[in-house]
């Protein structure tokens, strides 16, 4: 039976992993190959790295950081941060990523999404989607938000969500900007909306605290994968913990050890 | 050391695969020119994309004449993905379109429906893969049992003859053969270069198969 995955994040700034909260404050967690081989080791499905402070300066340092987790670990790798043009993709796939993340430029280049997946193939095209609430849980809707949660963009989340994987992206990216840092969980009405509009896998991001909200995303929010980043980088639980944890649910995942 | 040509069409990033390989203990080129392929002692023919562009390409290169050829001399043969479905007669993704047809057989998409009834595609994650009860396992795929493997696929392999089946693996209640092979090929739908320990066990008893 395929496994739902668990997959640490590591945000990235100029080559080192840092974790913002709400994406405002930065705090350094360290080395991104060690981090790697650290989640290689506890059984991590799937590696995220997200450079939150990409810019065309820094882009070799970010192609380089991919190459050097390449060589050490063998397991799949997704990137995202700063990607605005089918160069930046092939850049990344070249450096050895598998999956490419996407977010602001899917919204203003739309046709890049559908180009790009033509191109490399769905499965290594992920859209990235930070959501917000907007209005109140009766009558409101999610918005699309870009530029790490600063920019409205008036798009309705859960369709622009449908409209990518009807583009061709394998995978929709889907991080709640207001659970976000908070602790408190998922958004599990936000989550569970996009896995039943798209045909395309989901992950959910934004607001692990505990083990059971990576239950609640996988359950509740019928996600394929879930993301966390702070829990796992600040040691609160292991990768392996966390399995152990879902599989006492009735969750499938991979036990490795 | 073992010489290893890793087949290069110019389709996607080979660098994990080449790495992965190196990491099990083969020397490993990068091979694009067809007449190259016969100073190795083995090959391994990866890919993600399209099947189209895939057999488009190894045809336009003659690596799929040289493939054929030194499969027939013996030369272990390893497909990965693409790679595998790229064996088959033909394909049917959006298209009919032929393949290289060295195991006789369909590639096929996953039905549309998948999606509705909660199975996302791609297939893309960690499975199983199952052995047959009635038959020795591969050696090169020993290492494989008990473990799940990386796949992303959308597509998968309708083999005519089930001898040819090495291990099977299944999606949404669709069984889909996840390993096949016969004499010096073997070739599997998921990939060992991201199956992390597991993976990278096959590798290296690839490396080391004498079949």
């Amino acid at each position: 039976m395929l496994s739902k995955r668990i997959i640490p994040c590591l945000d990235v700034a100029h080559g080192r992993v840092v974790k913002g909260v709400q994406f405002v404050d930065i705090i350094d967690a360290g080395d991104p190959v060690e981090a790697a081989i650290k989640y290689d080791e506890q059984g991590a499905d799937e590696l995220t790295f997200l450079d939150i402070r990409a810019s065309h300066e820094n882009r070799d340092t970010l192609y380089h950081m991919v190459s050097e987790v390449a060589e050490h670990v063998f397991m799949p790798l997704t990137v995202g941060g700063g990607v605005k043009a089918l160069k930046d993709i092939e850049g990344l796939l070249h450096a050895g990523a598998d999956k490419i993340s996407i977010n602001t430029a899917a919204i203003f280049n739309p046709d890049l999404v559908k180009e790009a997946a033509e191109r490399f193939g769905s499965s290594t095209i992920v859209v990235a989607v930070d959501a917000k609430r907007v209005g109140d849980a009766l009558n409101g809707h999610w918005e699309c938000f870009t530029h790490g949660g600063r920019k409205p963009t008036g798009l309705n989340a859960v369709e622009w969500a449908k409209r990518m994987s009807d583009d061709g992206a394998g995978e929709i990216l889907l991080t709640s900007m207001d659970a976000d840092g908070t602790k408190h969980g998922y958004d599990i009405p936000l989550t569970r909306a996009v896995s039943e509009a798209v045909s395309s896998n989901v992950v959910a991001s934004g607001g692990v605290g505990t083990l059971e909200h990576l239950a609640e995303g996988l359950r509740d929010g019928k996600a394929d994968a879930v993301l966390a980043a702070s829990i796992f980088h600040f040691g609160t639980f292991s990768i392996a913990e966390s399995k152990q944890y879902l599989a006492a649910q009735g969750i499938p995942v991979r036990l490795t050890a | 050391m073992t010489k290893l040509a890793l087949i290069d069409y110019g389709m996607g990033n080979l660098h994990s695969v080449a790495k992965a390989l190196e990491k099990s203990g083969a020397s490993v080129d990068l091979v694009q020119d067809a007449a190259a392929l016969q100073h190795y002692d083995r090959m391994v023919l990866p890919g993600v994309g399209a099947f189209r562009d895939c057999i488009s390409a190894l045809k336009k290169t003659g690596l799929d004449v040289a493939i054929e050829h030194q499969i027939r001399q013996g030369m272990p043969f390893l497909g990965i993905c693409l790679g595998m479905q790229a064996l088959m007669s033909q394909s049917y993704e959006f298209a009919c379109y032929d393949g290289l047809n060295i195991i006789s057989g369909d590639v096929k998409p996953f039905p549309e429906s998948h999606p509705k009834r909660g199975f996302k595609l791609p297939h893309m994650g960690w499975n199983d893969v199952v052995f047959s009860s009635e038959r020795d396992i591969h050696p090169v795929l020993a290492p494989l049992q008990g473990k799940q493997v990386y796949y992303v696929h959308s597509l998968y392999c309708v083999p005519e003859k089930p001898e040819h089946i090495l291990a099977a693996s299944s999606y949404g209640d669709y069984p889909f053969a996840c390993a096949i092979g016969r004499e010096n090929i073997l070739a599997v739908q998921f990939h060992p270069e991201k199956s992390q320990q597991a993976g990278l066990a096959m590798l290296k008893s690839f490396v080391e198969w004498k079949p």
